[in-house]
C-alpha cells in the first residue's frame, strides 16, 4: 500500500512529477500524464511567439493535475519573483519551482539567489519548490525561508546521467525536515527507484521521458519505478553485509556434501 | 506612436487599448499574460488601459518546461 505525499496543501498519491519540455510533439503530453499517473506537471513561461499565438499548453494538461510553473530564465531572485507572479497571473496557481541559473554550461542553480527568491515568494503566499544543488546549507536556507520542499539535482539538467551526488542527497533526506524531491539528471527508471529507496519524497522527470523513443511507455516505466522505490523504502531494506549469510538452512545436508 | 512589445519597437495607431492591440494581433487573451510597464494587468483591465508613446508591453504564455 502506498502512502500519500502531503505537500503544498495537497495530498498526492503519485510521487512522480513530470515535465512538459522537449517532447517531439506536445500532443503526447496527455497520454504521458495518464500513463505516468502524475499529479504534478511543470511548465515554463516565455514571451509569446507571434507565430504560435493560438497555442495554450494548459489545454493539454488534464484537469485535476497540479501545475508547477518554473522560473527558468531567471538569473536573479528578483527575476524569479517576477516570473512567479506572471505565472500565477497566467492561471498556474500558487505553486512555483524556483530556478535561478546564471551558469549556461551546467545550468547549476545559484543557491543564494534561490533562497532569497524563496523567502520573498513564501511571504507572498506561494508554495515554493526551490531547485538546488544537493548542499545542506542551501537546503537549510531554503527551509528557513519557507520552502514547501527542496529539489536537489541528481546531475545537471537534461543530461540523463542519473544520480551523481547520492551521498549528498542522502544527507538532505536525513537532515531536512521537508520533502526532498530529486530533480534533474534522472535518466532511467532505476535512477528514480534509487532516489525513492533512499527516502526521497518524490522525483521530477522530464528529459528521460520526453526524449525516450516511446515517451508514453517510459512514463509508465517511471510510474512503476517510483512506486517500487517508495514501497521498498516503506518496507525497510534488510541489513547489508560484507560476508555471505546463507539463505538456506546449513543443516540436514545429504551425506558426502 | 511607438511602443515596445516583447522588447521590440512597434508602430501602432493611436488611441489603442491593450485589448485593441491583442485583437489586432489576433491574440486570444486567455492564452497570455500581459505586463504593462512592469505591472501585471488583470484581463479586465485590458480594455481600460490605453497605450501611450514608449509604453512597454510584455506578452507571455505558458509552454513546456521541466
Amino acid at each position: 500500500m502506498l502512502d500519500h505525499l502531503e505537500i503544498g496543501g495537497e495530498k498526492l498519491l503519485s510521487r512522480l512529477f513530470t515535465g512538459t519540455g522537449k517532447y517531439s510533439s506536445d500532443q503526447l503530453i496527455p497520454a504521458v500524464a495518464k500513463a505516468s499517473g502524475t499529479q504534478v506537471i511543470t511548465v515554463a513561461l516565455r514571451r509569446l511567439d507571434f507565430a504560435s499565438k493560438d497555442y495554450n499548453m494548459l489545454d493539454l494538461i488534464p484537469p485535476g493535475i497540479k501545475l508547477l510553473p518554473n522560473t527558468s530564465g531567471a538569473r536573479t531572485a528578483d527575476e524569479a519573483v517576477r516570473i512567479a507572479e506572471l505565472a500565477r497571473a497566467a492561471g498556474c496557481g500558487n505553486w512555483v519551482k524556483i530556478e535561478v541559473i546564471s551558469d549556461n554550461t551546467y545550468l547549476l542553480p545559484d543557491g543564494y539567489e534561490t533562497a532569497r527568491a524563496t523567502e520573498i515568494l513564501a511571504e507572498r503566499g506561494f508554495h515554493v519548490f526551490p531547485y538546488i544543488n544537493a548542499d545542506l546549507y542551501v537546503a537549510r536556507s531554503c527551509r528557513d525561508a519557507g520552502a514547501a520542499a527542496v529539489m536537489p539535482l541528481g546531475s545537471p539538467i537534461g543530461t540523463n546521467r542519473g544520480i551523481r551526488c547520492t551521498e549528498m542527497i542522502r544527507i538532505l533526506i536525513d537532515q531536512i525536515d521537508l520533502p526532498v524531491i530529486v530533480d534533474a539528471g534522472i535518466g532511467k527508471p532505476s535512477d528514480a527507484a534509487l532516489a525513492m529507496e533512499m527516502g526521497a519524497a518524490a522525483c521530477l522527470v522530464n528529459t528521460a521521458i520526453a526524449s525516450a523513443d516511446d515517451p508514453v511507455l517510459m512514463g509508465e516505466a517511471f510510474r512503476n519505478a517510483v512506486n517500487a522505490g517508495r514501497k521498498a523504502y516503506l518496507a525497510g531494506q534488510g541489513a547489508v553485509r560484507e560476508k555471505a549469510c546463507a539463505s538456506s538452512p546449513l543443516t540436514g545436508f545429504l551425506d558426502g556434501i | 506612436m511607438n511602443v515596445y512589445v516583447n522588447g521590440a519597437e512597434e508602430r501602432i495607431p493611436s488611441p489603442l487599448s491593450v485589448s485593441d492591440f491583442l485583437k489586432e494581433k489576433e491574440i486570444v487573451s486567455r492564452n497570455v499574460v500581459v505586463e504593462y510597464n512592469g505591472v501585471i494587468l488583470k484581463s479586465d483591465e485590458y480594455g481600460s488601459t490605453s497605450l501611450k508613446e514608449s509604453d512597454r508591453l510584455e506578452i507571455l504564455r505558458i509552454l513546456g518546461g521541466g
